[in-house]
């Protein structure tokens, strides 16, 4: 699933580390989100939608919308 | 980079470690005893079992991770892991079986038990996390 997490996260000049540690998550969590390997759970998307204080849907595209 | 160890590893580093000491001591004296002729009846079976127990525990081990691992994608990756290595250890066995069977091999195993076959299967599924989501995570 593609998403605009990178971008966000270079927006706030954070590194993977610091987006890690701001979710709890580990650095490879993050690293596999962004690349598109690993599609988050319904709970830890909120929480990323939340740190960004964006909804999940301006964060993450739907595969099935071109 | 520091790599990612929740207090859900580290508790499973330690119960493996714990485990294999209690492995190569109680191994070590079940062949000196055997070897001495020093056990028989109900004992002797007893000691002839007690090497299995911690490795079972090593199961017991990588199960505790996947439940106690808080981290959904390590979580993810310790599965793939463990079922590449279940999947790899029977297809060695039955395989090695039918080969049996048919008189093809010798019989018996010359040490290399399932266990075996399933910790090196853990080195397989992390290559293959490695490969497919460019890391392991690793709990072999």
């Amino acid at each position: 699933m593609n998403n605009r997490l990178k971008v966000l996260r270079a927006e706030r000049d954070w590194s993977q580390s610091d987006l890690a540690e701001r979710l709890a998550v580990s650095r490879q969590s993050v690293n596999a989100i962004e690349t598109g390997k690993y599609d988050p759970s319904l709970p830890l998307a909120f929480r990323i939608a939340e740190l960004f204080d964006l909804p999940i849907e301006a964060i993450f595209h739907s595969p099935g919308k071109a | 980079m520091a790599r990612y160890k929740s207090p859900a590893i580290r508790r499973y580093v330690i119960r493996v470690a714990v485990l294999m000491s209690f492995y190569l001591v109680s191994l070590f004296a079940a062949v000196r005893l055997f070897r001495a002729d020093a056990v028989s009846g109900p004992a002797a079976y007893a000691l002839a079992v007690l090497p299995a127990l911690p490795i079972i525990g090593v199961f017991w081990a990588v199960m505790r991770l996947l439940v106690e691992e808080p981290d959904e994608f390590i979580r993810l990756l310790h599965v793939r892991q463990s079922l590449i290595a279940t999947g790899f250890c029977l297809t060695i066995m039955t395989v090695w079986e039918f080969l049996q069977n048919f008189d093809l091999v010798a019989p018996g195993n010359g040490g290399f038990g399932a266990a075996s076959f399933w910790f090196v299967g853990l080195g397989v599924g992390a290559l293959y996390n490695k490969l497919t989501l460019g890391t392991a995570a690793s709990c072999a």
